[in-house]
């Protein structure tokens, strides 16, 4: 099928529900024609017709071939107007584009998770993967670290996947009110605690969140032993055509839209210590 | 005998685990086992920081109030974790109130005791300065991150 990449298809929300005071998630069908596969890490070009057009990860189960899942942020305008889709509204979706998180290639490792923030909502279709195919893994582990409890994403399906014996689930806030009886503190400290009881030269790692959050996880990913080739994180840079044609998205060399948002670690390491590129 | 028994409570924790087994003799003297119930207060803020204490088990919550606020917990500990670094430098007051958040058992150091013997024995202040410095530089890393507020509306 020959579909113009920059050309938007039709999807009509079958759900839209609220996550968090300023997050909401959508369940979105094809109007016409089938739901396009994706891979978990990959992206879309959501449209909201008459305001514009910004890039948002897939956060679904890329096994479930039935909807299309996507966790949105409201930070500005076009955001703001797809956060804010109800049940029945029709948006524009191009896409998938980008890398993928490589975690079917990691089978018999230890896979840890590190998400901070909203970063968890890339991190889900990889998640949903191991989770679907734990046999094969050695060990799951998923680090996460919010501002507050309040800011917890997908807080009923946390405490589903921390009740599996087979999972290991560490939560963080920056800070709570009294009455939280779980963790406070910045995400490396769980991370280090779980990396400090590890083998980390077993360990494939996934991270995703605000930048500095990845740098410093990566430097306890990195202290603990984990091969820098067995450590990927996801770029975000703020793009137009989203298939390298604009140059929008250029980091370093690469294009993010094309070449990432999934990076080796090793492959960008060099980038990501720098203040702004 | 019991304080033999501290000696070797001290040798399984962390921090304690490489000082030598004299020192940690020596380091028994100033320490008794604790236990606080969940909610009680360990400590407050303005408190003289008399002690110090090494987490067995449980997990504890450290908070910060001022006026007009919700009191905020800034960082919980676990088990392994020290609890307390003010009885380190003057003025020996705690700068935060402390909390258990469940069941909590502990070693406390009494913090004058410690002192004397560091002062009198500075192999046991070089000890002290080697393990405690890293476990307090890991914290210090973490609060400067807590402080850039990273998660914001920052990431997609
Ligand atoms: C590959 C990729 C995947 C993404 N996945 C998601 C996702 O799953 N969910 C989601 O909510 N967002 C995601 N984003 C971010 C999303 O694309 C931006 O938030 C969006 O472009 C903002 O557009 P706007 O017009 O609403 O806001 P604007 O008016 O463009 O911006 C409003 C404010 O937000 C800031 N801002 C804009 N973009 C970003 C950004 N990327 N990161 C941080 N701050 C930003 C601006 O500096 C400005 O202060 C992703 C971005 C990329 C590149
Ligand atoms: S968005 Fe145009 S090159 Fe990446």
């Amino acid at each position: 099928m020959a579909q113009d990449p920059m050309l938007p298809r039709r999807y009509r929300v079958k759900r839209a529900w609220s996550e968090l005071s300023d997050v909401s998630t959508m369940e979105l069908e094809p109007i016409d024609g089938e739901a396009v596969p994706f891979a978990p890490g990959q992206f879309n070009m959501l449209y909201a017709f008459g305001v514009g057009e910004v890039a948002i990860s897939i956060s679904g189960d890329a096994a479930d071939t039935d909807k299309l899942v996507h966790t949105i942020r409201n930070v500005g305008a076009i955001s703001g107007a797809l956060a804010g889709v109800s049940d029945g509204d029709v948006i524009g979706v191009r896409g998938p584009f980008g890398s993928a998180w490589p975690v079917a290639q990691e089978t018999g490792r230890h896979i840890v998770f590190v998400a901070g923030g909203l970063g968890l909502a890339p991190l889900r279709p990889a998640i949903y993967h191991v989770l679907n195919n734990r046999e094969q893994y050695s060990g799951m582990t998923l680090v996460y670290g919010a501002r507050s409890p309040d800011d917890l994403l997908y807080a009923d399906e946390i405490k589903a996947w921390k009740s599996r014996f087979d999972t290991e689930v560490e939560i963080t806030v920056d800070h709570a009110a009294p009455g939280w009886t779980g963790q406070v503190g910045v995400v490396t400290v769980p991370l280090d605690r779980t990396l400090s009881g590890s083998n980390g030269a077993e360990v494939s790692a996934f991270v995703c969140g605000p930048e500095i959050m990845m740098r410093f996880s990566v430097m306890s990913l990195m202290a603990a032993g984990v091969p820098e080739d067995k450590v990927w994180i996801s770029m975000e840079r703020n793009m137009k055509c989203a298939i390298g044609f604009c140059g929008h998205c250029q980091f370093g060399g690469d294009f993010i839209c094309r070449d990432g948002p999934v990076f080796r670690h090793d492959q960008v390491s060099r980038l990501i210590a720098k203040k702004e590129i | 005998m019991e304080i033999h028994g501290l000696g070797e409570t001290l040798a399984a924790h962390p921090v304690f685990k490489h000082f030598d087994k004299e020192t940690l003799d020596l380091l028994a003297g100033c320490a008794r086992n604790e236990h606080f119930r969940a909610g009680q207060a360990i400590y407050s803020e303005g408190d003289a920081a008399d002690k110090v204490f090494l987490i067995r088990e449980g997990d504890i919550a450290v908070e910060i109030s001022a006026p007009q606020h919700e009191p905020i917990i800034v960082e919980t500990l676990r088990a392994g974790d020290i609890l307390g670094w003010s009885w380190m430098v003057p003025p020996y007051k705690h700068m935060s109130d402390a909390r258990a958040l469940n069941d909590v058992r502990a070693i406390s150091l009494d913090a004058t005791c410690m002192r004397n013997k560091a002062e009198q024995t500075p192999a046991l202040g070089y000890q002290m300065f080697k393990h405690f410095v890293p476990h307090m530089a890991v914290r210090f890393r973490a609060l400067r991150m807590q402080l850039l507020d990273v998660y914001g509306t920052n990431k997609g």
